[in-house]
């Protein structure tokens, strides 16, 4: 890590040195997590932003991975020289949030630099999540995705099944089915906590935890532990006894599962596209997340996933006006519409999503307009906006683990979620206890 | 102890062990009593806010199931590689120390897999162990094993130890090949000459001369185990499934960088350091006294 910074910081004092000073450029660090194609839209913007003015230049530097990203911020805020501007995934958003003093609301530096800046012009199911309780925006959203269900339609056929099933019944019934063509896993998933609990919960409208999920105040408690969350993992466990679903790990390592053709249905991320459209060699689609429909209400709207730009405090006014303006850069309609076209990840403003829309691509591209559908199926409600639990990228740990216990039959479903809970409370009070007032 | 040299002076012998009390205190204690003094904070990832606790974080720490699931899971673990890898570098430096054709190529092969990372050598194993695309894991299916390590937590246990013994062997083979060369060939030619057979002249002669560096072997092995295992636990199953792979190290890596816990971190660090003191500390007052040199 100190090497790491090192290198940055030698890199840095070398183009300084061999930069000639005939007209002070203001160089703003950007640090991200983006790997392959990503990578290459995050220089590409840089890029773009420092052609189209001469004033500041934006170095974005790639850190490894989200958590990686996130730690890297953190101890150089700690030897007091963070980036100006940090990408931090969405989980990571109540540990930047509590620190006050360590980051720059997003609302507020638009304000003091006078950038023309309207909250109500971007998707409010993104932004909620990275908004205060009044509505102040705390960050930028960047890369934005949400969960669907793959499927494979050869298989499907296959297997005698007419219609993709809309339904957790449906699901049930039909991975029953692909058992006997898909005798090693008729339907899995990835991100186990993200899918079954947290998009599970709001999808259903029904709370992850009290105060809107955390998003009102770090003394959120839990409370996923109820009979209809019970029922899904009861469900679950029960088909994974002949791997009618097959477990696929905690994060998304076992996307492979379907693009080899092994899991005919695959809930994950909507971000998963360009590697389907990549790999899959048969005929595809992705569709809404499964509800149960005795639960009223459901569907209601899902919840994002991604990443968000946080801007760190302590920087000099030149570099905050460069942010600013790097802010309203990304916020461009053509820009925002072309950056979703091309990477699959979703537009940030109403008016891209629009003009994406009228351009006619959706007809085109119909799985990318899925995870659009889902966040803005219904006006987002207390349960639905997101979540903000400290220490949510542990959390995540401690609530995979007992899934995997439940579904291994270490321990019955209610027991596994109830020591979910439990446990995450626990993480919970600790993480008040430290959050700055 | 009785061949001492001998210097005049006091400033030249402190010059030369400068270097070294300089690396030991800079990167030993000097963390170390970081460490100990995070143990009584409680603070925030940022470091903004903090407060002094006493042994708030001990306490809390003795009172979650999940550490002394870890403490289990950890000793088991460290048997398990610290066995498997000295028997079976001793075996194949046995092998390699025999006069057979091409020896210098099988010694130069086995010694191999220490230089590959930690991190690395799991993807490697990943790629084979992986359920439903690697080549092991499919071998296996097909022969009716039900092989999941994503979700059983014994076969999990199994890949680490796998992946843990795999890359620590050439360390165990370089040293016991080194000790075996140091056997003076006389003693073992007047055994065979008295008619003992090679499994006797093993067990009678060579395995009580190899001592020292077994024992040294030993102590190594288990700090190997305790600390440096992080990276491959991490690649192959961050700890999971269910924590059935989550050792004591792993656990302060998982609450200090991923949780931001950093007391809580801190005391587990201070906790390991006692338990791998204490056992070293153990082994050097019983086990050596059965150690020949």
């Amino acid at each position: 890590m100190a090497f790491r910074q090192f290198g940055a910081a030698a890199a840095v004092a070398a183009t300084l040195a061999l930069a000639t000073p005939a007209h002070a450029v203001t160089e703003i660090q950007w640090w991200h997590a983006m790997t392959g194609p990503n990578n290459d839209v995050v220089v590409k913007l840089a890029n773009d932003f420092n052609a189209s003015q001469s004033d500041y230049k934006i170095v974005p530097t790639f850190k490894g991975s989200y958590a990686d990203t996130l730690n890297a911020g953190i101890a150089a805020f700690r030897a007091g020289n963070a980036p100006g501007i940090m990408q931090v995934f969405e989980v990571g958003t109540a540990t930047m949030m509590a620190a006050k003093g360590a980051v720059k609301p997003v609302f507020e530096l638009m304000k003091q630099q006078g950038e023309t800046f309207d909250p109500k012009s971007y998707l409010p199911a993104i932004t909620g999540y990275y908004s205060t309780s009044k509505g102040d925006m705390l960050s930028f959203p960047f890369n934005s995705s949400s969960m669907v269900m793959w499927v494979n339609l050869d298989a499907l056929k296959k297997a005698d099944i007419a219609t993709p099933p809309k339904t957790w019944p449906e699901v049930f019934a039909a991975a029953k089915k692909l058992h006997a063509t898909s005798p090693t896993c008729g339907f899995s998933s990835a991100w186990g906590s993200w899918g079954l609990i947290e998009q599970f919960s709001a999808w259903h409208n029904v709370p992850i935890g009290s105060k809107a999920n955390g998003l009102d105040g770090f003394d959120t408690v839990l409370e996923f532990n109820t009979p209809l969350e019970t029922k899904l993992l009861e469900n679950i466990v029960e088909l994974q006894k002949d791997k009618s679903y097959d477990y696929s790990g905690r994060t998304n390592t076992g996307e492979g599962r379907f693009t080899s053709g092994e899991c005919p249905m695959f809930m994950t991320s909507s971000a998963f596209y360009p590697n389907v459209k990549a790999n899959a060699k048969f005929s595809y689609t992705a569709i809404p997340m499964p509800y149960f429909p005795d639960v009223t209400g459901a569907p209601q709207n899902s919840i994002i996933g991604g990443a968000s730009l946080w801007v760190m405090s302590g920087k000099s006014p030149e570099e905050y006006k460069g942010i600013a303006k790097f802010f309203t850069f990304l916020s461009d309609t053509d820009r925002q519409a072309n950056l979703h076209q091309v990477s699959g990840y979703l537009p940030i403003t109403k008016a891209a999503y629009e003009k994406t829309k009228a351009e006619g691509f959706y007809e085109k591209n119909p799985i990318l307009e899925v995870p659009l559908k889902e966040l803005t199926n219904k006006p987002p409600t207390e349960n639905s906006r997101g979540l903000r639990f400290g220490g949510m990228v542990q959390l995540r740990d401690v609530f995979a683990e007992e899934i995997e216990a439940a579904l291994a039959g270490k321990k019955s479903a209610k027991e596994a979620l109830d020591t979910a809970v439990s446990r995450g409370n626990a993480m919970l009070r600790q993480f008040e206890r430290t959050a700055v007032k | 102890m009785e061949n001492r040299a001998i210097f005049s002076g006091k400033l030249l012998p402190c010059l030369l062990i400068l270097p070294q009390l300089a690396v030991s205190l800079i990167f030993f204690y000097w963390p170390a009593l970081q460490a100990l003094q995070q143990s009584f904070l409680v603070q925030d990832a940022f470091g903004l806010s903090t407060e002094f606790v006493w042994f708030e974080n001990y306490l809390s720490l003795l009172q979650t199931p999940e550490y002394y699931h870890a403490i289990g899971v950890t000793f088991v673990f460290s048997a398990l590689v610290a066995f498997f890898s000295l028997t079976l570098g001793l075996l194949l430096a046995v092998m390699a120390n025999r006069n057979i054709r091409g020896v210098q190529i099988y010694r130069t092969f086995l010694i191999v897999p220490y230089a590959v990372a930690p991190a690395v050598a799991s993807v490697l194993f990943i790629f084979m162990f992986q359920p439903g695309l690697g080549m092991i894991a499919r071998a296996l299916q097909r022969n009716g094993v039900d092989w999941n390590p994503v979700l059983n937590g014994t076969h999990a246990m199994i890949l680490v130890v796998i992946v843990a013994v795999w890359n620590q062997i050439s360390y165990n083979f370089l040293f016991f090949l080194a000790g075996l060369q140091a056997i003076p060939k006389s003693v073992i030619e007047a055994a065979a000459i008295d008619g003992a057979r090679p499994m006797r002249r093993f067990w009678t002669i060579i395995f009580p001369l190899l001592s020292p560096t077994t024992f040294f072997l030993i102590i190594v092995n288990i700090t190997y185990v305790f600390f440096n295992t992080l990276g491959i636990i991490d690649t192959a199953t961050g700890g999971g499934p269910n924590g059935a792979t989550q050792t004591l190290v792993y656990k302060v890596f998982q609450d200090g960088k991923v949780g931001t816990d950093l007391g809580g971190s801190a005391a587990q660090s201070v906790i390991l350091m006692v338990i791998v003191v204490a056992l070293t500390a153990f082994q050097f007052r019983y086990v050596e006294k059965k150690v020949h040199y």
